[in-house]
């Protein structure tokens, strides 16, 4: 049985009197696939921003490779091997492809400042074997050597995304978390970030936590799902554990009409292969 | 015309200037340089130095405000700390410039580090409010502290000296000014290629991202108020070698405002941006006296006359730079030298 890598124990977190997520424990095993699901204002980013340490929760805690990690800075989590990328494309947009990339190595890079002023010896073999790295690793692997050179913000949609994913790689993740890195993108290019997400995984060995709302995806690459609502964990489990959770059912449509929701999941999951 | 500029390995890839063209422009860029001072009028060669020593601090203000988006109206008070030290460290400890220069340089650096805590707090029109307020203080200090400033007489510089040679001519500063400049401006150039200069843009366009990336808001935004006040602590510091006095109305408020209206008319956060506006912002006011100067046989008191004229003018050039190119003089460069590497095709 695979090691968990990531757990979390009772986080709950408010702001002010709203309470967006109480009592969140569960757990990300080593090497798989987590999809975390649930409807719109679940508090998924919420938990996302809480793991990589913007928000701090009111209570719980969060262990990375067994050490408690709940009080450190989010640069310190991403040099531990927390990486992510967000629900709204947050790219730095005064910078090429390869720059944006490049910065994920950020907390790896020894270069200090009179050495990247002067761009002596150290600093210069330092940017090489990082290019080399960059080029040889990611931008291969995502295919997108054809952008590297052009601005961020003049790219479509659905490659910012993969250059979202590039640069999370770029951190030497250890856990993977995406929110939603499919939304808004069309069924090829949907395919695509699949693809990617698994080659990661079963190629790499890379643990990934997504956040997803296409429910095709989830069932179909995901080893464990985690189900979210009003910001209470109300499943997890197997895909098709979930898939037939009446919690889940009725989560996803209110009340009632269990059959619909039934021949939506199982329509969507079908659909997707 | 040139066809492409395909490299074939990442270092000719990464390096400043890629193609052959550049570097035949380069050289003859130093060769102008280099023989400038000869062929120039003692007026012309007055400015060529201001222009050197305004580079030196937009470049400055640029890394700072430019590239890492944290807005300063310190600026000029950090030129003013940079004037002090270095006038102080050579009458009082007999240093030469090559000494006093860095040192006072990074005493302002200490000062931009101080001044730039609040940013950690707050941003935009906030911190530009608390930027200012700390210029305020620095021109309080540099009136009051008379033992050392000299109060509202300022003090003279007697000591000007290089690796013992005396500082006394335009042509002497001219040669010490220029190289500073040039490295001042390849130093930045450099950041931008490093691990450094990418962490500063990342913190400008989203600070929040960037941390969840590993990097330290804190470490990078003082790094960059105590590099961009190194930068303005040196520029104060020969602008005293060049002037041999300083006084608290050296560096007035003007200057921080001089000083940001050059970086945004010749393009924030570039490399040539500051360069070329430090040149518009020295040599278009001195092109407008000259050019009063014309009308004077005709019009006897023209100069009293037209002075106000002139400072109109000054603004309104400014003005219509920016709506005309918001992006600046350097994006006005980018745009010709693209056309003209495409000519004859259309673009
Ligand atoms: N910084 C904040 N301040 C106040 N409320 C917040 C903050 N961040 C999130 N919330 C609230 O927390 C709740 C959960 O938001 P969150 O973004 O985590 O949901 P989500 O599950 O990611 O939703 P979606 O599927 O739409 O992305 C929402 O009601 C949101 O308004
Ligand atoms: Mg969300």
């Amino acid at each position: 049985m695979a090691d968990d890598i990531l757990e979390l124990k009772g986080i709950s977190l408010s702001f002010g009197g709203l309470k967006v997520l109480s009592d969140v424990s569960f757990t990300v095993p080593e090497g798989k696939i987590t999809a975390i699901v649930g409807p719109n204002g679940a508090g998924k980013t919420s938990l996302f921003n809480a793991i990589s340490g913007f928000y701090k929760p009111q209570a719980g805690e969060i262990f990375f490779k067994g050490e408690n990690i709940g009080h450190l800075h989010p640069p310190k989590r991403a040099k531990l091997g927390l990486a992510r990328s967000f629900q709204n494309i947050a790219l730095f947009r005064g910078m090429t492809v390869l720059d944006n990339i490049k910065l994920g190595a950020h907390s790896h890079l020894k270069t200090g400042l009179l050495a990247a002023l002067f761009y002596i010896g150290k600093a210069q073999r330092e940017e090489m074997a990082l290019r080399e790295e960059v080029e040889t690793k990611i931008i291969d692997f995502l295919e997108i050597d054809h952008i590297r050179n052009m601005s961020v913000a003049s790219l479509a949609y659905g490659l910012q995304k993969r250059v979202e994913l590039a640069r999370a790689l770029a951190i030497g993740p250890q856990v993977l978390l995406l929110d939603e890195p499919v939304a808004g993108m069309n069924r090829e290019e949907k395919e695509d970030m699949a693809r990617f997400i698994l080659d990661l995984n079963q190629e790499w060995g890379m643990t990934v936590l997504m956040v997803e709302h296409d429910m095709g995806m989830v069932m179909d690459i995901s080893d464990k799902v985690v189900v979210l609502n009003f910001g209470q964990l109300i499943a997890q489990g197997t895909a098709e554990d979930v898939k037939n959770d009446p919690e889940v059912i009725k989560a996803y449509l209110g009340s009632g009409n269990v059959s619909d929701m039934r021949r939506r999941l199982g329509v969507e999951a079908a659909g997707s292969e | 015309m040139r066809i492409g500029d395909a490299v074939s390995t990442y270092p000719s890839d990464e390096a400043i200037f890629r193609t052959q063209t550049q570097k035949v422009w380069m050289g003859i860029f130093i060769a102008t340089l280099l023989t400038f001072p000869f062929v120039s009028s003692p007026y012309t060669l007055f400015l060529a130095c201001l222009v050197g020593i305004a580079v030196i601090s937009a470049t400055g203000l640029n890394i700072l405000v430019g590239l890492t988006g944290q807005i300063s109206l310190g600026h000029g008070g950090f030129m003013g700390v940079g004037a002090y030290t270095a006038v102080w460290l050579a009458d009082n400890m007999g240093m030469g410039l090559a000494l006093s220069m860095p040192l006072a340089g990074l005493l302002t650096a200490a000062v931009g580090v101080v001044v730039g805590l609040p940013s950690l707090r707050v941003k935009g029109l906030y911190l530009a409010i608390a930027t200012m307020a700390a210029s305020v203080i620095l021109h309080f200090i540099f009136v009051h502290w008379e033992p050392v400033t000299g109060g509202n007489a300022g003090i003279n510089l007697q000591n000007a000296n290089i690796f013992g040679i005396n500082l006394n001519s335009d042509l002497r500063m001219y040669f010490v000014v220029v190289p500073l400049a040039i490295i001042a401006v390849l130093g930045e150039r450099n950041l931008l290629r490093t691990r450094i200069g990418r962490a500063f843009i990342a913190v400008r366009d989203r600070d929040i991202s960037a941390e969840v990336l590993g990097v330290d808001l804190l470490r990078y935004k003082l790094m960059s108020f105590g590099l961009s006040s190194f930068y303005a602590g040196c520029a104060g510091a020969l602008w005293a070698y060049f002037f041999k006095v300083v006084t608290p109305e050296s560096f007035p408020l003007d200057t921080s405002i001089f000083y940001l209206a050059a970086i945004i008319v010749g393009g924030m956060g570039t490399v040539l941006g500051p360069i070329l506006g430090a040149i518009f912002m020295t040599l278009v006011p001195e092109i407008l006296k000259i050019l009063t100067a014309v009308v004077v046989p005709i019009l006897p008191n023209a100069q009293v006359l037209l002075s106000p004229v002139r400072v109109v003018v000054f603004g309104a050039l400014i003005v219509g730079f920016l709506l005309y190119e918001p992006h600046g003089m350097a994006e006005m460069w980018r745009r010709t030298r693209r056309y003209s590497h495409l000519w004859p095709f259309k673009t």
